[in-house]
């Protein structure tokens, strides 16, 4: 068994990695310098512990103690599993563009059906052209967070996507991240970029190929949304059940535009992921809803934190959690209202429905108001299904199972719901029910 | 053979037997009124019948068609045409009275090998039986009893019976909670399903119920026991007289 490495053993692990990887690293001009600083600041804090706040509930220190050598570059055969991964989880109408093991594979992708309202390019591309080099700082962007630090340092690709101002791009873009790999990490981001009044949708997949196992998944996507702006992004990851999938958003949302994010993890034995939205225009509308539905063993982790910024924003946040088994489900949703944001009207409501005796739900949400002539409401509950629902629906003609199952799907219904596109709903409604039926 | 034999039937709930040897005998066509004081078992009866957990049945038999009934999930018996209007109906939000009843009835037909309705047959049977019994479309639209004022509920209840079509049908209470005109609707509701090839067993505290819905048969159930039977003309001796001469008779 894997015992927890020591800190320094651990750390000189990470140091081997990023000398080995460094060489297959892209990046021109102040590229190389930018990852380097990244990985100082990831090599002085390590690995998110408990230690820190907002990793309290997911020790990855303790509980995947090293970071895995980086992925080899796929080969034909690693392409193959992957295309057939990849076409399961296609959405219907989407287009897809799929990544894996951290690089982009256009041979597996719809670039034909790209419509000419957007431009998609790989990280690789521009961050090797020596003209998109002064993109490379807000490309590679850090926070505070050691996992996104350790992300832009490693990063070997990603899809930078551009929509122009007054730009509607109708179809969905779906960006499918396949693993293939045995016991190797991968690192991708991507940054996305909306002009004023730019529409789209992009719906985010995390799957592993038949055969992968025991990976880390380490992901990260920048978002720009510009002034009037409308972008839905809709994440739905199922890692490996023996792989770890971590993913980092940053989002900054313009005056009057409106984002809708909704995030569902299925399966993985480690996922996390933390959502960063800054709302730095007045009249912003944000939509933030997401579901972790967990059994064996599996541990979810999803911290959204919405800074409102500036005055007259509204944000609305529903989260459920579904566990079973011996899972474990953490959501931390926070509020921040800065001084000036006046007139911020913020709600957030979590619910977790425990399906077993040893099933555990951690439901944080924080709000931290720092302004005046605000409306921020919160609420949080746990607790298991009703007997006297169930019966009522066997009595009607219902199985246990199906009621049980109707009932959960209730349950979860309310921030799917949330969803606009009838299409990308029936899509997370699908991989949701999949995720049902194969309860014992 | 009877529709619904009860022979000797004796049940526990948390070690305090509440049932203490019943015997009841329902025929086809008919419709069996269950009188009794607050406590006597009256819903804990029909929860037995419906098969809700958490009873013990301690003696005795349950048959439905001549099958042991307690030996099947509480779907099985939906699926053979048991069916239980609820004392008090749960509200299940999320899931909308429409869903509900499509899946319902959809799960019974199935366990009966009969084929699933289609989307516009099952609307236009809904639509009819909505209709029938005053009930709205947009509290169709809702999540099943959410909101739902007490009388409301009561309706939604006979809505699901005149739907599922069963051959049983337990009615407790169902005039709990509604007004006269309410009341109205929905005997004519339950009246309307009478036929040769059903049964209904009507549990109620009022008399008034049993003037519109007469019954061929009242019981008089005390202490978990059927005390005494009689023609319609019993419920009004109860109505003058209560039920203390019943306490200890039989
Ligand atoms: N789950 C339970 N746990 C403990 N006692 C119970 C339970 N269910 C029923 N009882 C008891 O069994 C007895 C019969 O209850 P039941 O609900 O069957 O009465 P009822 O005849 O329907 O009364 P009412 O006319 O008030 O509806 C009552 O004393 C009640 O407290
Ligand atoms: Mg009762």
């Amino acid at each position: 068994m894997k015992q927890v490495l020591a800190k320094a053993d651990a750390e000189r692990a990470t140091d081997d990695i990023f000398a080995e990887a460094r060489g297959r690293l892209p990046g021109a001009g102040p590229v190389p310098q930018i990852r380097a600083r990244a990985f100082d600041v990831y090599k002085r804090a390590g690995l998110p512990h408990r230690g820190m706040e907002d990793w309290k509930y997911t020790d990855l220190r303790a509980l995947i103690g090293e970071v895995l050598p980086l992925a080899p570059q796929p080969d034909a055969q690693a392409l193959a599993r992957a295309k057939v991964s990849a076409k399961q989880v296609a959405a219907d109408q989407a287009v897809k563009l799929v990544l894996v093991d951290g690089m982009f594979a256009p041979e597996l992708s719809d670039l034909g059906r790209l419509e000419t309202e957007v431009v998609v390019r790989s990280l690789r591309e521009v961050l090797e052209t020596p003209a998109a080099v002064a993109m490379a700082g807000l490309l590679l962007s850090t926070t505070s967070d050691s996992a996104i630090s350790l992300n832009a340092a490693m990063a070997t690709d990603g899809l930078v996507i551009t929509v122009a101002d007054g730009n509607a791009v109708k179809r969905p873009i779906q960006i499918v991240h396949v693993a293939t790999g045995l016991s190797v990490s991968t690192y991708t981001r991507s940054y996305l970029q909306l002009g004023k009044g730019a529409h789209a949708a992009i719906l985010e997949s995390f799957v592993p190929a038949e055969g992968a196992s025991g990976y880390q998944a380490n992901d990260a996507i920048i978002a720009l949304v510009g002034e009037e702006a409308r972008l839905s992004h809709i994440r739905v990851a199922a890692a490996a059940s023996d792989a770890v999938n971590i993913s980092s958003a940053i989002m900054a949302v313009g005056a009057r535009a409106k984002l809708d994010l909704f995030t569902m993890t299925c399966s993985g034995s480690i996922s996390r992921y933390q959502g960063f939205i800054t709302l730095a225009g007045e009249g912003t509308k944000l939509s933030a809803n997401g579901v972790n539905l967990v059994r064996d063993e599996l541990h979810a982790d999803t911290k959204i934190v919405v800074d409102h910024a500036v005055p007259h924003c509204n944000s609305r946040e529903k989260f459920r959690a579904v566990i079973d088994d011996c899972g474990r489900s953490v959501f931390q949703g926070r509020i921040l209202v800065r001084p000036a944001a006046r007139k911020t009207d913020a709600t957030l409501t979590t619910r977790a429905l425990l399906l077993s005796d040893q099933a555990e739900a951690d439901n944080k949400p924080e709000l931290e108001i720092l302004a005046d002539d605000v409306a921020c409401r919160h609420g949080a509950t746990s607790g298991a299904l009703d007997d006297a629902l169930v019966f009522y629906l066997r009595a009607r003609g219902l199985s246990e199972k199906d009621a049980r199952i109707l009932l959960i799907k209730a349950f979860i219904g309310e921030p799917i719901e949330e969803i606009t596109s009838q299409n990308l709903r029936d899509f997370v409604t699908a991989q949701a029910e999949h995720w049902l039926q194969a309860r014992r | 053979m009877a529709l619904l034999e009860i022979h000797d039937l004796h049940v526990r709930v948390e070690n305090r037997e509440i049932i203490r040897g019943l015997h009841l005998n329902v025929n086809a066509g008919e419709v069996h009124a269950i009188m009794g004081p607050n406590g006597s078992g009256k819903s804990t009866l029909s929860h037995v019948i419906a098969g809700k957990p958490g009873y013990e049945i301690t003696g005795g038999q349950v048959l439905f068609r001549g099958e042991n009934l307690l030996r099947m999930e509480p779907n099985e018996r939906a699926a053979k045409g048991v069916f239980l209007a609820f004392q008090y109906p749960v509200d299940i939000p999320g899931v909308t009275t429409m869903n509900f009843l499509r899946a319902a009835l959809n799960a019974q037909r199935k366990a009966r090998d009969q084929r699933e309705f289609s989307t516009p047959e099952f609307l236009k049977r809904v639509r009819e039986v909505a209709g029938s019994l005053k009930i709205p479309h947009d509290m169709i639209k809702r999540g099943v009893n959410v909101g739902f004022s007490g009388g409301e509920k009561k309706r939604n209840e006979i809505l699901q019976m005149a739907l599922l079509e069963p051959s049983l049908c337990i009615l407790d209470e169902i005039d709990s909670g509604l007004d006269i005109d309410a009341l109205r609707i929905v005997a004519s509701g339950i009246n309307a399903l009478r036929s040769p090839a059903r049964a209904m067993i009507l549990i109620t505290h009022y008399r008034r119920l049993l003037d519109h819905i007469v019954p061929d048969i009242v019981h008089v159930m005390s202490k978990g026991r059927v005390r005494k039977s009689g023609g319609k003309e019993l419920a009004l001796e109860l109505e003058a007289c209560g039920y203390a001469q019943f306490e200890d008779a039989a």
